[in-house]
């Protein structure tokens, strides 16, 4: 019988091969483009993580802003410069062991916290908002982010208006 | 296994998060790093989610949105550094920018 909880933990864990498989293949791939490629399912999983999560407008974003936007970026740059030459070299460098040997370090420290603690996690069931609001995600968000957090919105504005300057500053040739 | 709590989410969050570190720590491409570090900001996003879905409160999503603001800002920037360096130096491998090495 498919009930709600299994439906949800079948396409939480497609969801989770997705990120993760996707996140391996992008940090292995030999040719940049694969990479991004590969990153762009691991993004799409996220997206469906947060519609899992009945976060809608997230999810939105997360399609429209990173598969759509950043990741246009980050193939166009592939383009640009030229990678042929990198492709032909060693991919790792010289302290690949020792990067790996402490990341499984903090790692066993993780999940060995979480499977001992995990439970801890347990303040209220994720999938179910009681906030039985006849509003929806998208309003609810926009009630929060422009009332409590106003000032750090316009903040965040100016910040990319930097970044744009920034960027264009530092790609063009002759100011 | 089931059903997915709060802590899957973690795991998975934690699990992302350690692979994108490998692949800054370990990788000469500066494209694929940046590219790594996106990794890294959706594991935090993924945990802010999950936090913001277990605690009934938006405040998680909201941050979430300004974390994919500076994502977007860093990709801009980064790669805007990376078509400046290749102009000057020809190459994007990490680990053959050198300038201020000893």
């Amino acid at each position: 019988m498919l009930t709600p909880e299994l439906t949800q933990a079948i396409s939480f864990y497609i969801f989770a091969a997705m990120v993760l498989a996707g996140a391996i293949l992008t940090i292995t791939r030999r040719n940049a483009v694969h990479s991004a490629l590969f990153l762009i399912v691991s993004l799409m999983g996220v997206a469906g993580l947060y519609l899992l999560q009945q976060a809608e407008f997230l999810f939105a974003v997360q399609i429209v802003l990173y598969i759509g936007g950043i990741m246009v970026l980050f193939l166009f740059v592939i383009m640009l410069v030229n990678l042929d030459q990198a492709a032909k070299e060693k991919q790792f460098n010289g302290q690949w062991i020792v990067a790996l040997v402490s990341v499984a370090a903090v790692g066993l420290q993780v999940f060995w916290f979480l499977g001992k603690g995990g439970a801890a996690f347990k303040i209220a069931q994720p999938g179910l908002l009681p906030a039985a609001s006849a509003l929806g995600n998208t309003e609810q968000l926009a009630d929060v982010l422009f009332k409590e957090y106003l000032l750090p919105f316009e903040i965040a504005s100016i910040l990319l208006l930097v970044a744009v300057v920034g960027s264009v500053v530092m790609a063009k040739k002759r100011i | 296994m089931y059903p997915i709590t709060t802590a899957h989410y973690i795991a998975l969050s934690a699990a992302l998060l350690l692979i994108g570190t490998v692949g800054v720590l370990t990788r000469r491409n500066i494209v694929i790093i940046l590219m790594s570090i996106e990794l890294i900001l959706n594991a935090v996003n993924i945990n802010l989610v999950a936090f913001s879905q277990a605690l009934h409160n938006l405040n998680g999503q909201v941050f979430a949105i300004f974390v994919i603001t500076d994502a977007v800002a860093e990709a801009a920037v980064g790669l805007g550094i990376l078509i400046a360096l290749f102009r000057n130096k020809e190459t994007v491998l990490a680990d053959e920018v050198d300038l201020l090495k000893w």
